[in-house]
C-alpha cells in the first residue's frame, strides 16, 4: 500500500542555518505516526514545511508527496486550495488559532464554503454535525457562541472540527494538548485517535511527551538536531532498538523518593495566608440587578515553614495563579490576610511592603515573555537589588550577579548577553538566578518546568533542590503537572474553582486520595504505556 | 526529482526603498544646512534683468516674478520647513509619549482624562485649527509649530497608551513589580524601550505631515512671513505664472512631494529594521 504522505530527503534551510535536514517520513492512512523531540529539534518545522507553511524566508528541498501530488513544486494558489481540504492542521495553542469575532460555527462552516460550493445553511447544517462528532453536540454548546464563552478544551475541539471539516487524508496535529490540562488532555487525545481511525485519516502527532505518544501513535520517530534518529513501532522503540538518542528522551521525571525531613511543626513559618479570598466585579445582569462578583480565590489558607517544599496543583482556570499574585501583592486582596515572616503584607507602611517583598519571590511559567528583551541579563538579574535598604555598588553588584549566574550552573559571561541568546531551559535558569538574587525566603514557581521538555525540567529541578539544601529557601510548586509535584514536594493542597478540597502530605495524597477531584487528577495523568520485550 | 523552491518574497526591495529615501532625506537636510553659508544666489535679492528666467546655468531651477533664484529659495525654504516639522514632532513626542506612559500605567479616571483630552483635539479638523491659530495669534513661523504640534501630541499619547497597554501584562513587568519597581520606573525601563521602535516610525509620519501642514498653512500665508522663502508660498505666487513659467511651480511642487514621498520610505524602512520580531534585534 503507497502511503498517502511521503516527505522524501525533505531538507530546509533559513539563511544559511540548517533546520531540516534530509527528513524521510512516510504515513498511511489510518495511520498516527508520532513525531518527538525536545524542544528546537525541529519537529514542529517538519510540520509546517508539510504544509509549506514554512516562514518567507526558508528554502526547501526534497520533495512532499501528498498522494500524487508533489506539494513541494505546487503553486501557492494550488496550495490554499489544498490546505484544509486535504491536509490540515491544529495547533498547540487553542486561544490564538480562532477568530475572536467570529461564531463558532461560522468559523467552521467558513472553511467548508471555501472548499465546496454548498449553501451557507447546508454548511452550518454540517458545522453542527462536526461539532456533535467532536463532543459540543448544539443542544449544549450552540454555534452561534465566541471562541471567549468556551474553556480551552472545549476551544481545541473547534479548532479540531475546523481541521476535519473536509475529511483530510491527513492531519498534522502540532502539541495539540500541551497547553491544557491532564483531564482535557486525555479527552482530546481519544477524540483524534478515534477521528483517525474511523476517517481513515493519517495523523501526523508532534509532542514532546513520550507517555503520550506511548498511548497513541503507531509509529514513532524522534527527532534531534533536525534530523530523524530513530523511527520504530512503540514496541521496538521503548524496548531494545533504543540508542542512546532515545535514552536521553526517555530519562524520567526526577523519582527521587520522599524526603526525609524531621517534623517541622515548631519550626516557625516564613509565609502565612489565612483566609484568602480574590474577587472580581461581573457586569451586571441588568441594570437595578445587585453587583455580581467573581470570587477566583475564595478562603484559602496556606502555611508555608522554613526550608518546606509545597505543592498546590489544580486545573487552569481554578484560581492558583491569581492566589500566587495576591501572595506577592500584585493583585487584589479581597479579605484575609497575609503574613511573611510575621509580618503583615502589604504593610500600610510602604516602606516595610518594600522590605518584605525582598523576602518573597517569582518565576514565571513562560520563559519568553518573562525578561525584557532590551535589557541584558546583568540588569535583568540584579533588577530586585532594587528592595535592599541600599543599593550595593557596582562592584558588589557584578559579584552578586556573578555568583547569582554561577549558583544556577550558567557562566558569568551570560550576563552581558540578551535574552534571546539562552534556550527555555536557560531562560528558567536565568530567571531562578533573579529570584535569589535577594535571597528571599520562599520563591513561588507559577508553573516553572511546564514549557521545558524532560530532560531540561529534570535538570532545573535538581537544580531548585540543590538550592533549597545550600540556601535553606522554601517553595511554592504552582502546576497541573502531577509529576512534578509528587518528586520535590512536602505537603501537596489540591484547589479546584477557587478552593482548597485536599491537603495532606505529598506521599499520603497519593498513595490515598480522598477527595473524588484528586482521584480524577491522579487517573488522568498520562502514564507511559508498557511495552512486552520485543521477540527476537 | 529534486527541487528547490524558494519562498523569499521581495526581500530586496525594502532595503532599495530604505536607501532611497535616507538618500533623498539626507540630501534635501544638507542642502538646507548649506544654505545657512552659502546659495547660489541672494534668495531675498530681486533681479529685475532675470525675471522670469527659465532653468539655465546662472538660476538652475529658473527665477520668479521679482527675479528671485528659485533654488536659492528652495535651500533656505527647507530650512523652514524641516524647523517647523521638527519641532512640532519633538512637542509631539515630548508631551504626547509621556501622557501616554502615565495614561497606561494609572488607568483608571487618569486614563479616561488624557485620553478623551485627546479625543477633543481629534475631533477638530487639524489644519482649520491650525489656520485659526495662526489668524488668532498673527501668523508666522512660531504660531505654524505651536499649531501643528498641538494636534501631535495626541497622537502619540494614543500610540504609546495603545502599546503600552499589553506590555504591562508581561511578565517582566511583575517580575519588575516584585521587584518593588513603582509605576514611573517601570515605564522608563520596561515599556518605553519597548515602544521606541513605534515611536521613531510615527515620529517619521507626522514628520512629513508637518511638512506638508506648513506647506499648506504657508499657502494660504500663515506660515513664515516674506522675505523669508517658504515651499508652500513659492507655490502660492507663482500658480497664476503656470501657463507661462510653469518651472515656478514646478520645482516647489517637486520637492515637496520628493520630500515627504522619501520621509515615507524611510519611516517605513525604519519600521522593518526596528520592529523586535525581525532578526538581528539586541
Amino acid at each position: 500500500m503507497t502511503p498517502t504522505l511521503q516527505i522524501k530527503d525533505l531538507s530546509l534551510k533559513i539563511g544559511a542555518r540548517v533546520i531540516l535536514d534530509r527528513i524521510n517520513l512516510s504515513i498511511h492512512a489510518g495511520e498516527i505516526m508520532g513525531l518527538v523531540g525536545r524542544s528546537g529539534s525541529g519537529k514542529s518545522m517538519t510540520g509546517l514545511a508539510a504544509m509549506r507553511l514554512a516562514p518567507e524566508n526558508a528554502s526547501i528541498q526534497g520533495d512532499i508527496i501528498l498522494e500524487d501530488e508533489n506539494l513541494a513544486t505546487a503553486s501557492e494558489k494550488h496550495l490554499c486550495s489544498i490546505r484544509g481540504r486535504d491536509i490540515a492542521m491544529v495547533f498547540q495553542e487553542p486561544m490564538t488559532a480562532l477568530n475572536p469575532l467570529h461564531s463558532i460555527g461560522m468559523q467552521i462552516a467558513e472553511t467548508i464554503l471555501i472548499h465546496s460550493d454548498t449553501s451557507k445553511a447546508t454548511a452550518l447544517r454540517q458545522a453542527g454535525n462536526l461539532l456533535t462528532r467532536v463532543g459540543l453536540p448544539p443542544e449544549t454548546i450552540s454555534p452561534a457562541r465566541l471562541p471567549h464563552e468556551l474553556s480551552g478544551g472545549q476551544r481545541q475541539r473547534v479548532v479540531i472540527a475546523i481541521a476535519i471539516a473536509m475529511k483530510p487524508k491527513i492531519l498534522i496535529a502540532d502539541e495539540p494538548t500541551t497547553s491544557l490540562d491532564v483531564t482535557t488532555q486525555t479527552e482530546i487525545l481519544a477524540l483524534l485517535k478515534d477521528l483517525a481511525h474511523q476517517d481513515n485519516m493519517g495523523l501526523l502527532l508532534i509532542t514532546h511527551d513520550l507517555a503520550i505518544i506511548s498511548e497513541m501513535a503507531d509509529q514513532i520517530a524522534l527527532m534531534k538536531d533536525g534530523r530523524i534518529v530513530e523511527q520504530a513501532t512503540p514496541q521496538m522503540f521503548f524496548n531494545g532498538v533504543a540508542s542512546s538518542d532515545v535514552k536521553e528522551l526517555l530519562v524520567q521525571p526526577v523519582t527521587r523518593t520522599m524526603r526525609a525531613r524531621p517534623s517541622k511543626d515548631d519550626t516557625k513559618p516564613v509565609l502565612k495566608a489565612s483566609n484568602i479570598v480574590c474577587a472580581y466585579p461581573l457586569p451586571r445582569a441588568s441594570l437595578f440587578a445587585p453587583k455580581r462578583h467573581l470570587r477566583a480565590v475564595d478562603g484559602v489558607s496556606l502555611t508555608i515553614r522554613k526550608n518546606e517544599n509545597v505543592g498546590l496543583v489544580g486545573e487552569s482556570g481554578c484560581g492558583k495563579s491569581t492566589f500566587a499574585r495576591t501572595l506577592l501583592g500584585l493583585a487584589v486582596l479581597s479579605d484575609g490576610n497575609i503574613e511573611i515572616d510575621g509580618a503583615a503584607f502589604p504593610s500600610p507602611n510602604a516602606a516595610t511592603t518594600h522590605n518584605l517583598r525582598r523576602k518573597i519571590q517569582i518565576v514565571f511559567q513562560d520563559p519568553y515573555s518573562s525578561f525584557n528583551p532590551r535589557q541584558t541579563i546583568r540588569k535583568v538579574i540584579a533588577e530586585p537589588l532594587n528592595l535592599l535598604d541600599a543599593r550595593p555598588d557596582k562592584k558588589t553588584e557584578r559579584r552578586m550577579v556573578t555568583d547569582a549566574l554561577s549558583a544556577v550552573d550558567l557562566s558569568p559571561d551570560d550576563a552581558e548577553k540578551y535574552p534571546h541568546a539562552f534556550s527555555g531551559g536557560q531562560r528558567q535558569r536565568i530567571a531562578i538566578a533573579r529570584a535569589l538574587i535577594t535571597e528571599p525566603e520562599v520563591i513561588i514557581l507559577d508553573e516553572a518546568t511546564s514549557a521545558l521538555d524532560t530532560a531540561s525540567r529534570n535538570r532545573v529541578l535538581e537544580l531548585l533542590m540543590r538550592l533549597s539544601e545550600e540556601k535553606g529557601v522554601s517553595y511554592l510548586f504552582i502546576t497541573h503537572d502531577l509529576s512534578v509535584v509528587r518528586s520535590v514536594t512536602d505537603r501537596l493542597l489540591v484547589m479546584k474553582t477557587g478552593r482548597i478540597v485536599e491537603e495532606g502530605a505529598t506521599h499520603d495524597i497519593f498513595e490515598a486520595p480522598k477527595h473524588p477531584y484528586t482521584q480524577k487528577l491522579l487517573n488522568a495523568a498520562p502514564v507511559m504505556k508498557q511495552f512486552e520485550p520485543a521477540s527476537p | 526529482m529534486t527541487n528547490t523552491s524558494t519562498i523569499d518574497g521581495n526581500a530586496a526591495t525594502p532595503r532599495a526603498s530604505f536607501i532611497a529615501g535616507s538618500v533623498i532625506v539626507s540630501t534635501v537636510v544638507l542642502l538646507a544646512i548649506l544654505s545657512f553659508f552659502w546659495t547660489p544666489h541672494d534668495p531675498t535679492a530681486f533681479d529685475v534683468a532675470a525675471r522670469f528666467s527659465p532653468p539655465s546655468f546662472t538660476h538652475w531651477m529658473g527665477a520668479n516674478h521679482l527675479g528671485r533664484d528659485v533654488f536659492s529659495m528652495i535651500m533656505v525654504g527647507a530650512r523652514v520647513s524641516i524647523a517647523v516639522a521638527l519641532v512640532a514632532v519633538g512637542i509631539g513626542v515630548g508631551i504626547g509619549a509621556p501622557l501616554g506612559l502615565v495614561a497606561a500605567s494609572r488607568g483608571g479616571i487618569i486614563d479616561d482624562a488624557i485620553m478623551r483630552g485627546g479625543d477633543l483635539i481629534f475631533a477638530f479638523p487639524a489644519l482649520i485649527v491650525a489656520i485659526l491659530i495662526t489668524a488668532i495669534f498673527g501668523p508666522g513661523a512660531i504660531n505654524a509649530i505651536i499649531a501643528i504640534g498641538i494636534f501631535n501630541i495626541p497622537v502619540f499619547a494614543r500610540l504609546t497608551r495603545g502599546s503600552a497597554l499589553p506590555l504591562w501584562n508581561r511578565n517582566y513587568v511583575l517580575a519588575a513589580r516584585t521587584a518593588g519597581k513603582n509605576r514611573a520606573q517601570i515605564s522608563l525601563e520596561h515599556i518605553l524601550p519597548n515602544i521606541m521602535h513605534l515611536l521613531v516610525v510615527q515620529a517619521t509620519v507626522q514628520f512629513s505631515l508637518g511638512i506638508l501642514a506648513e506647506a499648506g498653512l504657508s499657502y494660504v500665508g500663515l506660515g513664515a512671513q516674506p522675505p523669508t522663502p517658504s515651499w508652500g508660498r513659492m507655490l502660492a505666487e507663482s500658480q497664476t505664472m503656470f501657463s507661462f513659467a510653469p518651472w515656478l511651480v514646478l520645482f516647489p511642487g517637486l520637492v515637496i512631494f520628493l520630500f515627504v514621498f522619501s520621509m515615507n520610505l524611510l519611516g517605513d524602512g525604519l519600521r522593518r529594521r526596528l520592529d523586535p520580531r525581525s532578526e538581528g534585534v539586541s
